[in-house]
């Protein structure tokens, strides 16, 4: 009885998950097809991605997208994480209400994210472009590297950092040399969040990008409405690469984190 | 002791400036502009009247919002069938199953949605992979247009939203005790009134909080019925986004999007009180 059980439960788990990753398989297969139909394999070819990086407008938006995750990380990075630290210590009646409205930007929906921001850039005068990409990605970065550094400075133990004042270390050092070495797995790996979240962003990066001004997204999603050709395909599958990239960081920097954690015992 | 916090008040400077000039700020002035007046183009006069929350009103505008909580009922009612399940099984499967499916759960999360959704215009359309089949087992002659299609739209949004909920059922249904189970089972219960009376309740926060992972998210997806629905069904979503670019105007956009975020606020604090209500159960 029990056995029979456990066998449904499998092939109902495994049809579930063989449905979430046929689009991705079937993305991946055909942008090798050489026959421009997806029903038909007329075998192996390459062309699709020669055509592909032969697209001027194409590599220009990989570039700018590659550009604004990063910048848009390493601006979050600081602001988050010198926010999360700072938050821990102060005690302000507004500090409450800073981080519900810090975090406010993971719980409203995307779109009016994107609504709000476009109306508020245009009524400062800002010209859409890069500059207010930025701004718009940082919004949404933020909170997720403010949260991993929040959750990972609630285990460390703050006397640590006092201790290093007392033997007479300035703020800034003490902070530079205890503190941020320990808080830095959360620091990166919340980084690698937000840099995954500004890669994938379309729905707000669509309000605030200008005329002039594309992301890979955004290229991804146009072409996306006017038909299905194979250099999406390739497209796809390169962005798909990029992203395992980041996976296989992100699990290393996991592994590495347990791994010192087991090692803490021995040197406290 | 107080050196430090002065040297915190410059750390939280730059956080506490951001969101209150790039977060706060815009939610703000949106709110403002939802009480403007629209002028011709795109700015507003600054006099205060209720005139686009009225025009919200009409028939029009009002069976979009219709339409948009009908697709998100029906998206999430889909995704409960399919993860509640899911998240049942998963959290009796053997420890080594447990750890690979959560991997396999969590890692489409990183994949960007465009892509995912990309693979369903290619299986879904009129020369793709399903009529393709379907033509060679020979139940259909012609082929089927499910592409920019209702049912398209609610295979995308349960598509994208599924493992949302599969993992919260899954952490509440984790945490239950089972023994609960076996003493119903003792005690003569069939394995459905054990089901029913003992797992269902006790796993019904997991599978509430699913309800609001995906219910939400489902209200501003618009992309998701802008591709796999090609326009033809216009949601609060796409309405706001064609005020802000072709139909210029900000005003009432503004209170559109005023509308949805009090809707979705308004779900999670009940979310919230009918969460509060079981606990409280638990404790007696």
């Amino acid at each position: 009885m029990k056995k029979k059980k456990f066998r449904f439960s499998g092939l109902y788990m495994g049809i579930v998950f063989f449905m979430m990753y046929l689009p991705i398989a079937v993305v991946v297969i055909f942008s090798f097809n050489e026959s421009k139909l997806p029903v038909r394999w007329n075998g192996f070819s390459l062309q699709w991605y020669e055509k592909l990086f032969q697209n001027h407008a194409m590599m220009e938006a990989l570039g700018n997208s590659l550009i604004l995750a990063v910048a848009s990380c390493l601006v979050s990075a600081v602001i988050g994480t010198l926010g999360a630290v700072g938050l821990s210590r102060i005690h302000w009646k507004t500090k409450g209400v800073l981080e519900y409205i810090s975090l406010l930007p993971l719980m409203i929906p995307e779109i009016i994210l994107g609504m709000v921001l476009m109306a508020f850039f245009y009524m400062l005068g800002i010209p859409f472009g890069m500059l207010t990409l930025l701004i718009g990605h940082t919004v949404f970065c933020v909170p997720y590297i403010l949260m991993e550094v929040k959750a990972r400075l609630a285990g460390m133990d703050p006397a640590l950092e006092e201790a290093a004042r007392d033997l007479g270390a300035t703020g800034f050092r003490a902070f530079w040399d205890i503190t941020l070495p320990l808080i830095m797995p959360a620091v990166v790996s919340g980084s690698l969040l937000a840099f995954a979240m500004s890669m994938d962003d379309v729905v707000i990066s669509i309000f605030i990008n200008g005329p002039r001004i594309s992301t890979l997204p955004i290229k991804v999603y146009t072409q996306m409405k006017t038909g299905v050709t194979p250099e999406i395909n390739a497209l796809c599958t390169i962005m798909l690469g990029i992203t395992f990239l980041m996976i296989i960081l992100y699990s290393m920097l996991q592994r590495h984190k347990e791994k010192k954690q087991k090692g803490r015992p021995i040197r406290p | 002791m107080r050196k430090s916090e002065k040297n915190a008040v410059w750390m939280v400077l730059p956080l506490y400036l951001f969101t209150l000039v790039f977060v706060a700020g815009p939610l703000l002035y949106v709110a403002a502009l939802s009480f403007a007046k629209p002028n011709e183009g795109y700015g507003v006069t600054w006099s205060f009247t209720l005139e686009n929350y009225k025009r919200i009103l009409e028939p029009v505008y009002l069976s979009t919002f219709a339409g948009s909580f009908r697709l998100a009922v029906t998206s999430t009612l889909a995704i409960c069938l399919i993860g509640y399940p899911f998240g049942y099984f998963m959290a009796k499967s053997p420890k080594k199953t447990k750890k690979r499916a959560m991997l396999l759960l969590m890692a489409p999360f990183w994949v960007n949605s465009l892509i995912r959704l990309y693979g369903w215009i290619i299986i879904l359309q009129k020369k793709g992979i399903l009529n393709w089949i379907l033509r060679k087992l020979g139940l259909i002659e012609k082929p089927l247009s499910i592409l920019y299609s209702y049912p398209a739209i609610v295979i995308g949004m349960v598509y994208v939203l599924l493992p949302f909920m599969a993992l919260s059922v899954f952490s509440s249904a984790e945490k239950m005790d089972w023994s609960l189970v076996e003493a119903a089972r003792d005690l003569g219960a069939s394995g459905f009134r054990a089901f029913w009376t003992v797992t269902f309740p006790l796993t019904l926060p997991g599978l509430l909080s699913g309800v609001i992972l995906t219910f939400i998210p489902s209200m501003g997806l618009f992309f998701i019925a802008d591709i796999l629905g090609g326009n033809k069904i216009v949601l609060v979503g796409s309405l706001i986004q064609e005020q802000m670019t072709r139909g210029s105007n900000w005003a009432f956009a503004s209170a559109l999007a005023m509308v949805l975020m009090i809707l979705t606020t308004l779900i999670i604090l009940l979310y919230r009180k009918v969460s509060n209500v079981k606990e409280l159960e638990e404790m007696r």
